[in-house]
């Protein structure tokens, strides 16, 4: 049993008496200690489908319209709110791409690292605080003693994260979802960043659910990878297989404007258009207006799932020939 | 800390040097010279005269302010024309009402102001938020005077709970029960204050509940009314706090209205009586006073926004 199935997800947006769907049915799933990348430009859905699987869409104007979530074989949407905070913080926790504002500013970060320890776990101020250390430590903030009483501004963004990330552990999570985690940060630091959590998943055993927008970033660091456009799941696919055999023209598109050091390039490719509004309706397959490649059939029918390699899959009415 | 409230209390003098002179500049500012105006209009051209000298009005005016701001410090703050008693103990008489009065009020502020903002905002956009809101809104918009002269015809004159005006000295028996007297001033004068209070808990509380921290807190899988006071009421309370300092400006004014209305013997009446008789050395001096309290209620303001919000103190 995988630890997180995502099946049939639908989200919507309540604008104007209206329900907008943002994200239309993905269905994906992560095992125990596992990374999954989901990959997309802006607006894609990827932030919100995070949220709603960590339960923080409360509150807010977008709501869960169908499918279902299943962590540790229970379904999500059908716990009641009690149920549902017993898990958030706990067993499943969160870290987010906005590390200098992600701290509550007016208090240490010891105490917030202390206040999820006990918001979980039977145990005493004293032996909280004795955790927070350690955890900093492990997070590999120097001097964690004297660090531990240091509010969030007077530590930079990269600290800030891995202050994030001691907090999101301290509970030991099965599974964290990383929103964006390294985006807001400068690269050298992003590199450290993911290596520290790439290192404390094989010594934790921690799935991941890494959110980004950097193909690069994901290449790197997960398992497996789903790209999604316009609240679908393109591609998907282990990610070595996917690297090995494009299967859909928006991952190659992806790809193709990442820039490349070690070679000379007049113009970094983009992809031409953009993102359509979610307001916007479009028939046949979404991605056609922007696809170099977009045939009659692709502004007619949408595509339908394609398997090219035993996991690996695309929604492209030509995946087996994108594929080089 | 220490030495941010060191720094802030440095920062305090220039302000208080510079009020010091628009308020020595007051005499001034009279049309005529003071020492007529002082004395009046039956006073003889050698009686004027003899008062310049003594008052040392022909001196030049920067000796006059150092003569004078000596005086001051050492707590001299000359006559009354009026009562003849100087001036410093005449406004310590209305003194003591109106820092009873300000007490009272400041409690009423906070006890209605603070709670009903937090629930407005926690049942944003629900009755409970429209019913205090509009109620906000009622209050904030309502003038003191009618205020004042509702309350007393309602609690005085047709219920008969409460005194309608006036206020024994505080040494009599049983000085506790005096606070009665005090009971529908010093909700009047609340009332205005605690609604825009009411208005900016909401506000600020509303404000802070979409930052990025606030996700993080309920990322924890905290209740949402410990998300509530500990995470978003706490980082509201840093404007609230600010808020405080001008609350108190605009009780000092108000205060003048509200002392009229009860026939309350405070500093605000003080004022108004001493404007009306011309008793220029009263006015002088309870506008010092006023700013001297002002400048350090600002003081209290600043520190406990150095305390509740850690940014400050090191910036």
């Amino acid at each position: 049993m995988p630890l997180l199935e995502v099946d049939n997800l639908e989200i919507a947006i309540a604008m104007r008496g209206q329900l907008l769907p943002v994200v239309r049915g993905i269905s994906f799933s992560v095992d125990e200690g596992e990374t999954l990348g989901i990959v997309g430009e802006s607006g894609c859905g990827k932030s919100l489908t995070s949220l709603a699987i960590m339960g923080l869409l409360d509150g807010t104007p977008v709501r869960i319209t169908g499918g279902d979530i299943r962590f540790e074989g229970q379904d999500l949407r059908q716990l009641n709110r009690r149920e549902r905070r017993a898990i958030m913080g706990s067993r499943m926790a969160m870290i987010f791409q906005e590390p200098m504002t992600s701290l509550n500013p007016v208090y240490r970060i010891g105490d917030q690292i202390v206040e999820n320890l006990r918001q979980h776990q039977k145990i005493s101020q004293k032996a909280a605080r004795a955790r927070a250390i350690e955890l900093l430590e492990l997070v590999r903030i120097p001097e964690p003693q004297q660090r531990v009483d240091s509010y969030p501004h007077q530590m930079s963004g990269g600290q800030r994260q891995r202050v994030m990330i001691a907090m999101a552990l301290s509970c030991d999570p099965k599974l964290l979802i990383a929103d964006e985690p390294t985006t807001a940060l400068d690269v050298t630091v992003q590199k450290e960043v993911l290596d520290l959590m790439a290192d404390l998943q094989e010594r934790m055993g921690t799935a991941i659910v890494l959110i980004s927008h950097d193909l690069g970033v994901i290449a790197e660091t997960c398992d497996k990878v789903a790209v999604m456009y316009r609240g679908k799941i393109a591609e998907a696919a282990p990610t070595d297989d996917l690297f090995a055999r494009l299967a859909h023209p928006y991952t190659r598109g992806l790809l193709n404007s990442i820039p490349v050091v070690d070679r000379d390039v007049e113009w970094l490719e983009a992809i031409p258009g953009r993102v359509p509004g979610i307001d916007e309706d479009i028939e046949g397959c979404a991605f056609h207006p922007r696809c170099p490649r977009a045939q009659d059939i692709c502004r007619r029918n949408e595509p339908k799932q394609h398997r090219i390699g035993n996991e690996h899959t695309s929604h492209c009415h030509f995946a087996e020939e994108a594929a080089p | 800390m220490f030495a941010y409230t060191i720094k802030r209390l440095l920062t305090l003098i220039p302000t208080l040097l510079a009020a010091s002179v628009l308020v020595f500049l007051f005499v001034h500012l009279i049309p005529g010279d003071p020492a007529s105006i002082l004395l009046g209009d039956t006073a003889t051209p050698e009686e004027v005269a003899a008062l310049t000298k003594e008052l040392g009005l022909d001196k030049p005016l920067i000796v006059q302010y150092f003569y004078w701001l000596i005086q001051v410090v050492q707590g001299d703050f000359g006559r009354s024309l009026f009562f003849g008693a100087p001036v410093l103990s005449v406004i310590a008489n209305g003194a003591q009402t109106s820092i009873l009065l300000a007490l009272m009020t400041m409690v009423w502020i906070v006890i209605f102001g603070i709670p009903i903002g937090v629930l407005s905002a926690s049942y944003q956009g629900r009755w409970v938020d429209q019913l205090t809101s509009g109620g906000a809104m009622l209050f904030a918009s309502v003038p003191t005077f009618w205020l004042g002269l509702y309350l007393i015809l309602i609690f005085a004159v047709w219920l008969g709970w409460l005194p309608s005006s006036g206020f024994p000295a505080i040494d009599g028996v049983g000085a506790l029960g005096h606070l009665r007297y005090l009971l529908l001033p010093s909700l009047t004068l609340a009332a205005p204050n605690a609604a825009l209070i009411i208005r900016l808990v909401r506000a600020s509380m509303l404000d802070v509940s979409r930052e990025d921290h606030v996700r993080t807190a309920r990322a924890k899988g905290l209740h949402p009314s410990r998300v509530a006071i500990k995470h978003i009421f706490r980082n509201a309370l840093i404007a609230v706090a600010a808020a405080f300092g001008f609350t108190f400006a605009a009780l000092v004014s108000e205060a003048v209205v509200t002392e009229t209305v009860f026939s309350l013997p405070g500093i605000g009446q003080l004022v108004v009586q001493s404007i009306l008789r011309r008793d220029y050395p009263v006015i002088q001096g309870v506008i010092l006073v006023i700013v001297v309290l002002y400048a350090v209620v600002n003081l209290l303001v600043d520190l406990a926004y150095a305390r509740l919000d850690p940014r400050v103190s090191l910036q």
